[in-house]
């Protein structure tokens, strides 16, 4: 017997509101980057779900496969943020990085 | 540029060295400022002056003397109908000079070009440049040389260069940086301390003597009036030359102003030359480069070679024919060619100071003395009486006629003033205005030779008269009232001699019935001036009704002896009227006294051999002798008949010359009649002279007062109800301004300010969402995209 999509997608959810949890309550940049992964991840697991369970051919995994090189490309970028953060705070709390406040 | 004589180029060199002067003299007084020493300023600027004159006259002696063998000037001209040899015991004049109306373009000379070959010409003529040509109308620098242009150029320019010379002794306390005129009182009471202008006084002579040149080669009649007005504006400058003297500030108006009312008539003659005739040239001459299509001249339409004006007798008047034109019908009224000739006569009225327009003459005496005879002699009185000549051939008789009543008006006039004049300037001024209603008086006589000759002799004879007196100025520290002077012959004797020479040569004396070498003994004005008594006399014989015109002159010939010598004996004569001043009194610096001497000496012998000599000789060559018109009232005296009268006239004008000479010697000279008893006993007419016939108060009450009258009006009227609507607008405009600015103000700025505002107050409340908290941004996106999501479900529910 086939596994539900149903099942996937809750996978899917749990691991993008987790993302998201991660994102919102985490102050370590390096956290945030983690919930970032996460959520990108989640929508990972909806997209093969749905290429395989509708007829959208091999669609969904091309799109999670360019998902997956542009998660690598955005850690890359967000680690040498994140690098050039500390070197001028001493910290990578990302609160304190609010200078852009209105 | 054709090709042109060399006789013409000379002239014209000697024409622009004068105003090469100007503009170096005018700029180097800058640099005679910075001259080391202080004290006094260069002399620079004079000597450049007399060199540029000096110079022009070297050039136009030369074409003189060139013009006199290339044409013969001196040998005598033989006749048209009606000329005759002047000098019967010359009969060879006959065979050797046969002169005939230039027909260069007319003829087969016309490949000879402009120049004269041999006799058949005497003139030269030609475009030096060409300013212009609109349409038909043709503006250009011309030259038109014959015997009288060169015969003018070399007096204009010898008397002028004697003019500087004395110029600069006369002008030499100018050369300081700090000169006081004491005639000028200031408030303070003090005298006027002002930088000399010697510099610009010579470059104001430069330019006047450009200009008096460039109207006596001028070749057309537009050139004329132009240098004419440049004499006019020079002679402005020069008699205003102290400006801050009110009087010579006046004077200087006064001088442009009545030259102006002349000139009037002047633009009148030469629009209606111009509409009627198409050209302002004088006469034909070969222009373009093949010389096929000459353009004729203004005197030859009107004046075929023999002089005879082709009138003829329509339904609607009298026309004259053009001559000589391409449209053979052309004519022209006969009256407009009278009025076009009584209008160029007008501009000669204002130029020579004619009645009724003499007034502003003696007030020129304002000016300084080297000027007075500049304009006195060789210039701005010159100019007038030689246009009258040189447009001669365009007057018509009645013309004439009025030329020669204002002339004959002009010099009794002028004379009668001149007896009551203590001024020793204003009696010469007087003395001017006089001699030239002779000039005028002769030509308008139909005597165009004894004019002109009484023009040059006079320029001589008056030029020399006024440096006298400016030496005389000089020596008694610029006093020039008469009666305070006397006996000054011992103090200054070359002057006083000079002066003789000049006042015994206006008066017309001679030594009647004894002549030395075949000549008469006898300075240059008996010449002239007999010349036109005999004109004037045979006139009178010819038209009785004009007897007038030939009473005039020979009465005033009297007077003119009467108050010359008045002069003379006041200021030379007798004893010192004022110690104090003869005793300050001096002899002129040698600078000034040479050119008394040299300007004597041509007083004295321009005029040798009178009208058989060479000066009125030479003149003759350009005379176009008008042949009698069919029916005019008016019959003028030919050559051969004023021949016949001439003993009777010279033994006449001698006569009254002596004795007005007698009655000046007992007078002024001996003391009885005492000349005060006579003035008490004619009060009325000594105050009558005095005031120069009233003539000033005269135009006072008819024009000047008058337009001040109306000037008040519209002044008034200007101030009442032009100011008062224009004040009304600015009001208007004042008070709709001001409204305007609290419309622009309050509403449109408010409402542009009011969203800017609001603007700004919504951006500064949706900056607070702004925290710069990544988490709260996650927060907020999270919650954004549910709300999305429900806000779709809800509105767009799915069906």
């Amino acid at each position: 017997m086939e596994t539900p999509l149903a099942y996937y997608l809750f996978v899917g959810a749990v691991l993008f509101v987790s993302g998201i949890v991660c994102m919102a309550t985490k102050r370590n940049g390096i956290a945030v980057l983690m919930g970032v992964e996460l959520v990108l991840n989640g929508a990972n697991v909806n997209f093969v779900a749905f290429a395989h369970y509708t007829p959208l051919g091999l669609d969904g995994q091309i799109v999670s496969l360019f998902v997956i090189v542009l998660a690598a490309a955005e850690a890359a970028v967000a680690l040498a943020i994140a690098l050039n953060f500390y070197n001028n705070h001493q910290t990578i709390d990302v609160d304190r990085g609010d200078k852009l406040r209105g | 540029m054709t090709h042109i004589d060399s006789k013409a180029w000379l002239l014209i060199i000697a024409w622009l060295l004068p105003l090469c002067g100007f503009v170096i003299e005018v700029f180097a007084g800058y640099w005679s400022h910075r001259c080391p020493g202080g004290r006094y300023k260069s002399r620079t600027a004079a000597y450049l002056a007399v060199g540029c004159i000096g110079g022009g006259f070297l050039l136009s002696l030369s074409a003189l003397i060139s013009g006199i063998s290339d044409w013969g000037l001196l040998e005598h001209q033989t006749s048209h109908s009606q000329a005759a040899p002047l000098e019967s015991d010359n009969p060879d004049a006959h065979a050797t000079a046969h002169f005939t109306v230039a027909n260069v373009p007319h003829g087969e000379d016309a490949d000879t070009g402009e120049t004269g070959h041999g006799g058949g010409q005497k003139y030269v003529s030609g475009e030096i440049y060409t300013l212009g040509t609109f349409g038909k109308l043709r503006i250009a620098i011309d030259y038109y040389v014959d015997s009288l242009t060169l015969i003018m150029f070399t007096m204009v320019t010898l008397i002028a260069t004697c003019i500087h010379v004395f110029a600069i002794g006369y002008m030499d306390d100018e050369r300081t940086e700090d000169h006081t005129d004491h005639q000028v009182h200031l408030a303070d009471g003090s005298h006027l301390h002002r930088p000399g202008r010697f510099y610009l006084f010579f470059s104001y002579m430069s330019l006047f003597c450009f200009s008096m040149l460039g109207l006596v080669l001028a070749g057309n009649i537009f050139m004329v009036f132009v240098f004419w007005e440049l004499v006019g504006i020079c002679s402005y400058l020069l008699i205003g030359f102290y400006v801050e003297r009110r009087s010579a500030s006046t004077a200087a108006n006064k001088a442009f102003i009545v030259n102006r009312v002349g000139d009037f008539g002047f633009i009148i003659g030469l629009m209606i030359l111009w509409t009627s005739f198409g050209t302002f040239g004088f006469k034909s001459y070969t222009d373009g480069n093949d010389g096929a299509h000459p353009e004729p001249g203004l005197f030859e339409m009107v004046r075929d070679d023999h002089g005879k004006v082709d009138v003829e007798k329509t339904d609607h008047g009298s026309i004259v024919r053009i001559q000589d034109h391409d449209d053979k019908s052309a004519s022209i009224p006969y009256w407009l060619l009278v009025a076009a000739g009584l209008g160029i006569f007008a501009g000669c009225v204002g130029k020579s100071a004619q009645f009724p327009l003499q007034t502003w003459l003696p007030d020129a005496m304002e000016g300084p003395t080297p000027v007075s005879a500049l304009v006195h002699s060789a210039t701005m009185v010159a100019a007038g009486v030689y246009l009258a000549a040189r447009f001669f051939p365009v007057f018509l008789p009645e013309v004439l006629l009025t030329i020669a009543y204002v002339g004959a008006i002009t010099l009794f006039v002028a004379a009668t003033i001149a007896i009551v004049a203590t001024d020793i300037k204003r009696v010469l001024a007087y003395s001017t205005i006089s001699q030239l209603g002779y000039m005028m008086l002769a030509i308008g006589l139909g005597g165009w030779g004894a004019g002109l000759f009484h023009l040059i002799t006079h320029a001589f004879f008056k030029s020399l008269m006024f440096l006298c007196s400016g030496s005389v100025i000089v020596g008694c520290h610029h006093e020039q009232e008469m009666p305070r002077m006397g006996g000054l012959r011992k103090k200054m004797p070359i002057t006083a001699c000079t002066m003789l020479i000049g006042v015994i040569a206006i008066c017309g004396l001679a030594v009647p019935g004894v002549s030395l070498w075949g000549y008469k003994i006898a300075f240059s004005g008996y010449h002239s001036k007999d010349a036109i008594v005999a004109t004037a006399m045979t006139y009178a014989h010819l038209n009785p009704a004009h007897s007038l015109l030939f009473l005039a002159p020979l009465v005033t010939a009297g007077i003119t002896a009467f108050y010359m010598f008045r002069l003379w004996f006041y200021t030379f004569a007798g004893e010192p009227r004022d110690q104090e001043l003869y005793d300050h009194c001096h002899e002129s610096p040698r600078v000034m006294t040479v050119p008394l001497m040299i300007l004597a000496f041509f007083a004295i012998f321009c005029a040798v051999g009178g009208e058989g000599g060479p000066l009125y000789t030479a003149i003759s060559h350009s005379e176009t002798i008008p042949e009698h018109i069919a029916d005019s009232a008016i019959t003028l005296p030919s050559h051969k008949q004023i021949a016949g009268y001439h003993q009777q006239a010279g033994i006449l004008a001698l006569l009254v010359a002596a004795v007005g000479t007698l009655l000046a010697w007992l007078m002024y000279g001996v003391g009885r009649p005492d000349p005060g008893i006579i003035r008490r006993q004619f009060a009325g007419t000594h105050e009558f002279l005095v005031e120069k016939w009233r003539f000033d108060e005269l135009y006072d009450a008819m024009f000047i007062r008058p337009v001040h009258v109306v000037a008040a009006w519209f002044s008034s009227f200007d101030r009442r109800v032009l100011d008062g609507v224009l004040h009304w607008f600015a009001h208007t405009g004042v008070v709709l301004a001001r409204w305007n600015r609290w419309f622009d103000e309050s509403l449109v700025d408010g409402i542009v300010n009011w969203i800017a505002v609001r603007v700004q107050a919504i951006g500064q409340s949706l900056s607070v969402v702004q925290t710069g908290r990544l988490r709260q941004y996650v927060m907020f996106i999270a919650l954004g995209v549910v709300t999305l999501f429900l806000l779709m479900f809800a509105l767009f529910p799915q069906t």
